[in-house]
């Protein structure tokens, strides 16, 4: 399939995914995703492999769970509330060092909210979302192109780091049809998964557990974990920078809500105001670099979000206090227009901007 | 000299970490007997429970996984379907399996999983000192019932074998004991034979219930706690092949 087709994000993602070489798919019905499943139950026995909907999310990630430790690629699909549910066994995965790929198409929050497009789940993908010390590689696509291609670097940076990758989508995406190009993506040299449960003939047993009850291993499991993960920072980070070198406004936004910038960007430009953006497309690991390298130069900068200001919190860290942070969001499902956009970007080019009273307005 | 009893080779010899008269030696045992006998060592994947058997791999020679509490009939969904030749098998205990796993073993039966469950039921949770399970019997003392469990606010000792056995997709359910030698043969067969039907790639699930002193848990010496099960837990839980 080298032509481009018309597709929504959800049927674009699933066979992007079969592309990818995904074994198995495991999934519970929820809105706004459904029709990943639907796309899968169908696709995935055509191809001889494994589709199976689950009792629950609780369920669906655990099939992830015991598919992942035999060494297959193993994926989940869901939609905020039912991601929440996923938590537990997201946090077994990190601990147990299990690749995994899980896609949340993100609705409005918190509760069951409602079905409506949104970006409130980045503190709970980024920060990690379940117990303890881990980090979940989230990937924020923009286009359906991009949400079909992310799913291949999702399935190979899941294997090169042994932990688990998040698409993070939301219900625009997910249901717009864009055309699309899909196409089988040469792999990434990959580690052997020589730790996977194969049964242990002519070798040692294979254990994949995240208990470790002796003095220090622990411990010395986290460390193992943070390294990588700096690793990660170091090597993997994907960030889209337009119109950022003549800016003196930098907005900061991501996924579907970027979109929406770059249009405000555009017409601001036709009116002469110097504004540019920075899209993160990996929002773990963060582009702080090129974030704190814009600060370097006078700038103001605004954060776009479909929620009340999360990844905010990180664009102040990697601003570092170097320049003005402000925030324009809208929630529950709302999303921001171009000329609401455009109407932030112009207020930050009058004085008023800087007072106190105004920041808080924003 | 002949020798007539030795320890089977997929169990490891270590010392163990169970207490003493804990009934989990002996099931350990009877499934390793039975990889060995059948000669499924290097095709078979076991699921230790969160509980006191979490620790199952450090005795069970075999490829195994350790899965959050309850789950782990799911996380045997997701490897039996993806390596159909592979032989599955989780390890769970009463509240794994019966308190917050039962939606996960009531939908692996219910698919007809291809799998087979060794579900040890000592009516209490072990590991974390002895609170009620759902199979805790009424009247028994517990440190959540500490005047004893009673049926107006706690409820009534939670059945999981027959529950289990009137759905289709379990085709094999048989409960059994540990208190005595009989009892243990019987045991045997019966975690042979549901390791056999999966061999034999019959369609469907296989769980053997297994009644097992707790004599930590229930405040008990290890000769009272024998008693117990068998005066005890039987009547409650009958002993028998309630399915296939």
């Amino acid at each position: 399939m080298d032509e481009r087709i018309l597709m929504c994000g959800n049927e674009a993602l699933a066979e992007a995914s079969i592309l990818a070489g995904v074994d198995a798919y495991f999934g519970y019905p929820i809105t706004p995703q459904n029709e990943i499943p639907a796309y899968m139950a169908r696709r995935m026995p055509e191809e001889g492999r494994v589709f199976v909907q689950s009792e629950s999310e609780l369920a669906a990630i655990n099939m992830v769970f015991g598919a992942s430790a035999t060494g297959k690629r193993a994926m989940t699909t869901s939609s905020s509330p039912g991601i929440s549910l996923m938590q537990e066994g997201i946090s077994y995965l990190a601990g147990a060092e299990l690749p995994a790929v899980i896609v949340n198409v993100m609705r409005g929050g918190p509760g069951l909210g409602n079905i409506a497009p949104s970006q409130a789940d980045y503190f709970q993908a980024t920060r990690g979302g379940g117990h303890g010390d881990y980090r979940t590689i989230t990937l924020a696509p923009s286009s359906v192109q991009e949400l079909a291609d992310s799913m291949s670097l999702a399935f190979d940076l899941a294997d090169e780091y042994r932990m688990q990758v998040m698409v993070l989508a939301d219900g625009i995406l997910g249901q717009m049809m864009e055309p699309v190009v899909l196409e089988k993506k040469p792999r990434r040299k990959l580690p052997p998964k020589d730790w996977a449960l194969t049964g242990a003939e002519g070798r040692e047993q294979n254990i994949v557990r995240s208990l470790w009850l002796k003095e220090g291993v622990l411990e010395e499991l986290n460390n193992k974990l943070q390294a990588r993960y700096r690793q990660i920072e170091k090597d993997e980070v994907l960030c889209e920078q337009y119109e950022v070198e003549t800016a003196e406004i930098v907005v900061i936004a991501y996924g579907v809500a970027a979109r929406i910038v770059r249009s405000a960007v555009d017409k601001a430009r036709e009116e002469g105001i110097k504004v540019g953006l920075i899209r993160p497309i990996t929002l773990w690991p963060f582009p702080t670099e090129q974030i704190s390298r814009a600060a370097d130069e006078l700038r103001i900068f605004l954060t776009v979000e479909m929620n009340c200001g999360q990844m905010l919190e990180d664009v102040k860290l990697a601003v570092a206090g170097k320049a003005p942070v402000l925030f324009y969001g809208r929630a529950g499902g709302s999303i921001p227009t171009v000329e609401q956009v455009l109407e932030k970007i112009k207020q930050l080019t009058t004085k008023k901007a800087f007072s106190g009273q105004e920041k808080t307005k924003l | 000299m002949k020798t007539v009893f030795k320890r089977t080779p997929t169990l490891k010899d270590c010392p163990t970490h169970y207490c003493p008269g804990c009934g989990h030696g002996i099931a350990h045992r009877l499934i390793a007997e039975t990889i060995d006998e059948l000669g499924i060592r290097g095709r078979t994947i076991g699921i230790a429970p969160v509980g006191c058997a979490v620790l199952a791999y450090d005795y069970l020679d075999v490829d195994m996984i350790e899965v959050a509490h309850g789950r782990a009939p799911a996380v045997a969904t997701g490897m039996k379907r993806t390596n159909p030749d592979m032989i599955i098998f989780s390890y769970q205990g009463d509240g794994d399996l019966a308190s917050i796993g039962a939606g996960e073993i009531l939908h692996a039966a219910h698919r007809g999983e291809q799998i087979t469950v060794i579900f040890i039921n000592n009516a209490v949770y072990g590991m974390t000192s002895g609170q009620m399970a759902p199979t805790t019997l009424l009247g028994q003392i517990t440190t959540t019932t500490p005047l004893g469990r009673e049926a107006d606010s706690h409820g009534y000792p939670l059945q999981v074998a027959e529950l289990l056995a009137v759905l289709p997709g379990a085709i094999y359910i048989e409960r059994c004991s540990l208190h005595n030698a009989a009892q243990v043969r019987k045991t045997k067969k019966a975690v042979r034979h549901a390791f056999e039907l999966q061999v034999s790639g019959a369609k469907g699930l296989s769980l053997v219930e297994v009644l097992s002193p707790c004599p930590a848990g229930w405040r008990m010496t290890p000769a009272k706690a024998i008693e117990w099960v068998e005066n005890e837990m039987t009547k409650v839980f009958p002993l028998g092949r309630l399915k296939g």
